[in-house]
Order: structure tokens, then C-alpha cells, then sequence
């Protein structure tokens, strides 16, 4: 079976009360949750003069990520189609106001009046056709032509976003586009398989100097983080590529070499990995009687 | 549910093309404390629809606020920024229904159920 939530079951059926209860219990969950809704935060650049705006939570479910939005100070609107998912939110009594509702259908919200907007790993729900009423291309044109309503002209939305395959992801884009977003996408840690990170990060408005896309994030040996542009079109083949056949490895009687070691530690050091530093060492021949 | 929250929603419903306000059928109403932001509710002021609110609040029996949108000065008066605070953050729509305008019926943001409209 898949470890793919959106392949098992629709959301609203999938976070019943067992599996909310669980989410919301799980250690792990809050703190990569809280920590993607903090760089979600982060990208939509609010501007720094400590006035309170008025943000959207799309997926709220049991209010993690907003917590983050009331931790800056902000009041916000959550919105999740998962009715146990909410019941946990109200007794965790977070602070703002829950909608139950599908962000297939649009969102019902009158024209102009959020200042941004942010949704934590369920843009991807979209793409599926749960109902034999679903049409993804449908529901992803419902949802970003009244997210675009919705915003103040200039606003940013950012999404994170866990598509499945290349095509998902260039039909999540493409839908945003032509709701009139513009923006792009945003790739943390793009050589890491668990720690890389999608955000769409779009603006309200036609293009200009604020719709710049900011630069992912990528990790260096040392474990510090720098802000890099990242060719963007390299990583994602790499990804979508996933199934091609192994490459034979080249194995010689005097054994792989120093330089087959030095590639391999170059490889997990840009993945984030730990890896002791180069040395003379590295890689020596030993004496036949070790 | 507060009224920012009212004030932000309209009604979804196909073919519906003036589906704000909504009317609200209160069944629960509660207040919860809330710090006063002044900044907040200056940059609010704008995108709230002023006659969207005085009719939520006096649904929710708070008859404070007046009826005709207030001049922007007003917004210097801390008496009329401590009402306006109080209706629009301090209520809480607890049980209730919200209707649409035009069908009449009750719309998308139906039965209000433990705080929040489905």
C-alpha cells in the first residue's frame, strides 16, 4: 500500500476521528509542521511594522500551522474539509475562526479583504477525483480563481505542496497561472529526498519587482544554512526520474578508488548528511597484512 | 465564529450574485476576551462592509455600534474603537446558522456546529 495519504482515502474520510487524534498527538508531525509553517510565514514576506493582518489557513486541519500565524500575531481564517480534524482544533482552542468546507468548491469569501494566505501540505488533494463529480482541473480552477478573489491586490499565498509526479506539479502551476498568479515555485534542500521541500509562493497582481520568487533554502556539510538559487529544472528531473535502471557499478580488482570515495561523500554532503572532512587519508591503501 | 469572520464570508451557492450578507440565526451566543489591537482595527476598517456588521452584531444582540459608517476620524475615538473591537473580535457566533440573502434558504455556511459553519 501506498504511504501516500491522498491515494488511501478522501480527506475527509481519511482523517477520521482516529487518524486526527493521531496527527495532532505525534511529536514528529507538530514540530515538521510547525516548522514548514514557519518558513511559510517566512515566504510570505509580510511587511514588518507589527500590524495584526488577516490570513487564511487552507487545510487548517487541527490549527498546528496557525498557531504559527497567532505566534506572529496575526488573525486568521482556517479552512478544512475534515470534520474531526476541526473538533480537535476547538478543543485545543486555537485562535482563529474554523470553516468547514471544500477549497474544491471555492471559497465563498468576498473580493479583496485577505491580506495572505498559506496551506500546509494539501494543495496536492486537489489532484485527486475522489467522487465521480470530481474533476481535478475543475476543482484546482475553482480553488485558485476564488484564492485570487479573495486576496488584496499585491498579496502573497503560499502553499506547500507534496505532488506526487512531475505532471501533478506542472498542473497545480498551471491552473495557478491561469487564475492570474504570479510567482513561482520555491525548492528547500533540493539534493535531499526526506528534507527537500516544495512551496508555491504566488502573487496577487501582475507581475513586478515584489512577485520575485525568493531563493530556496540548501544545506551545507557544516549544517548551516544558505540561501542559493537552485537550477530548479536539474533537481526535478532527477526526481520524476525516479524508476530508470541502475547503473552497473564499475568494481576492479584494485577495488572501487580513491576518487569513487570522494564522489560518494560529495553526494551526502550536499544530501545534509553528516560526512568527516577530507583528509590524506581518506580513501588510503592499507598494507596487506591489515 | 466572530464577526471578521461573518463579515469575510458570502454566500457560495451557484447563480447567487449578491450573496453578502449573510443573515445569521443565532441559537448561542458567547464573548471571550480579547486584547485590543488598535492598528489591527484602523487597517480592518476599510475592507469591513460596515452595514454587514451592525446587522450581525445587533443579530447577536449588541446594539452598540451605529448605524451609518462612522467618518474615518471616528477611528480616533477610543470609545468607538473599543466597540468596534468588542463586535467585531469579542463575539462568538457559539450556535447559529448562517442564511443566504437571496435563496433565503439555508446556504453553504449552514448550521453552525460548535463553532464553526459547514
Amino acid at each position: 500500500m501506498s504511504s501516500r495519504p491522498e491515494l488511501q482515502a478522501p480527506p475527509e474520510i481519511f482523517y477520521d476521528d482516529t487518524e486526527a487524534r493521531k496527527y495532532t498527538s505525534s511529536s514528529r508531525i507538530i514540530d515538521i509542521q510547525s516548522k514548514l509553517s514557519k518558513r511559510a510565514v517566512e515566504l510570505l514576506a509580510l511587511p514588518d511594522d507589527g500590524i495584526p493582518r488577516l490570513l487564511l489557513d487552507i487545510g487548517c486541519g487541527s490549527g498546528l500551522s496557525g498557531e504559527t500565524l497567532t505566534e506572529n500575531g496575526h488573525q486568521w481564517i482556517g479552512l478544512d474539509i475534515s470534520k474531526s480534524m476541526l473538533n480537535i482544533a476547538l478543543e485545543r482552542e486555537v485562535e482563529g475562526d474554523l470553516l468547514l468546507g471544500d477549497m474544491g468548491q471555492g471559497l465563498g469569501l468576498r473580493p479583496g479583504v485577505i491580506d495572505g494566505a498559506i496551506s500546509i501540505s494539501a494543495i496536492q488533494w486537489l489532484c485527486n477525483a475522489d467522487k465521480s463529480s470530481h474533476d481535478p482541473k475543475l476543482r484546482l480552477k475553482a480553488f485558485f480563481t476564488s484564492m485570487y478573489g479573495c486576496l488584496s491586490r499585491g498579496a502573497r499565498a503560499v502553499f506547500q505542496v507534496y505532488p506526487e509526479n512531475m505532471a501533478q506539479h506542472e498542473l497545480i502551476l498551471s491552473f495557478a497561472m491561469r487564475a492570474g498568479f504570479a510567482g513561482g515555485v520555491v525548492v528547500d534542500y533540493p539534493h535531499s529526498t526526506k528534507k527537500r521541500k516544495e512551496y508555491l509562493v504566488l502573487t496577487c497582481g501582475p507581475p513586478s519587482l515584489s512577485t520575485v520568487v525568493p531563493k530556496g533554502k540548501v544545506e551545507l556539510d557544516s549544517g548551516s544554512d544558505y540561501e542559493s538559487s537552485g537550477d530548479e529544472e536539474n533537481q526535478t528531473v532527477c526526481i520524476s526520474d525516479r524508476h530508470r535502471p541502475r547503473k552497473k557499478q564499475k568494481i576492479t580488482k584494485k577495488g572501487k578508488g580513491k576518487g569513487w570515495v570522494l564522489k560518494k561523500k560529495e553526494q551526502m554532503r550536499r544530501k545534509g548528511n553528516v560526512v568527516p572532512p577530507d583528509s590524506k587519508y581518506t580513501a588510503r591503501k592499507r598494507k596487506a597484512r591489515f | 465564529m466572530r464577526l471578521l469572520t461573518h463579515n469575510m464570508l458570502s454566500s457560495n451557492i451557484k447563480g447567487v450574485t449578491n450573496g453578502f450578507p449573510l443573515g445569521i440565526e443565532v441559537v448561542k451566543v458567547v464573548e471571550k476576551q480579547v486584547e485590543l489591537n488598535a492598528d489591527f482595527l484602523k487597517n480592518m476598517f476599510h475592507k469591513i462592509d460596515w452595514k454587514g456588521l451592525v446587522d450581525g452584531s445587533r443579530a447577536m444582540g449588541y446594539f452598540e455600534l451605529p448605524g451609518e459608517p462612522p467618518e474615518t476620524s471616528a477611528l480616533e475615538s477610543e470609545e468607538f474603537l473599543s466597540k468596534f473591537h468588542h463586535a467585531l473580535l469579542e463575539l462568538h457566533l457559539e450556535e447559529g446558522a448562517l442564511v443566504c440573502p437571496e435563496t433565503g434558504n439555508i446556504c453553504h455556511f449552514a448550521s453552525t456546529l460548535r463553532g464553526f459553519p459547514s
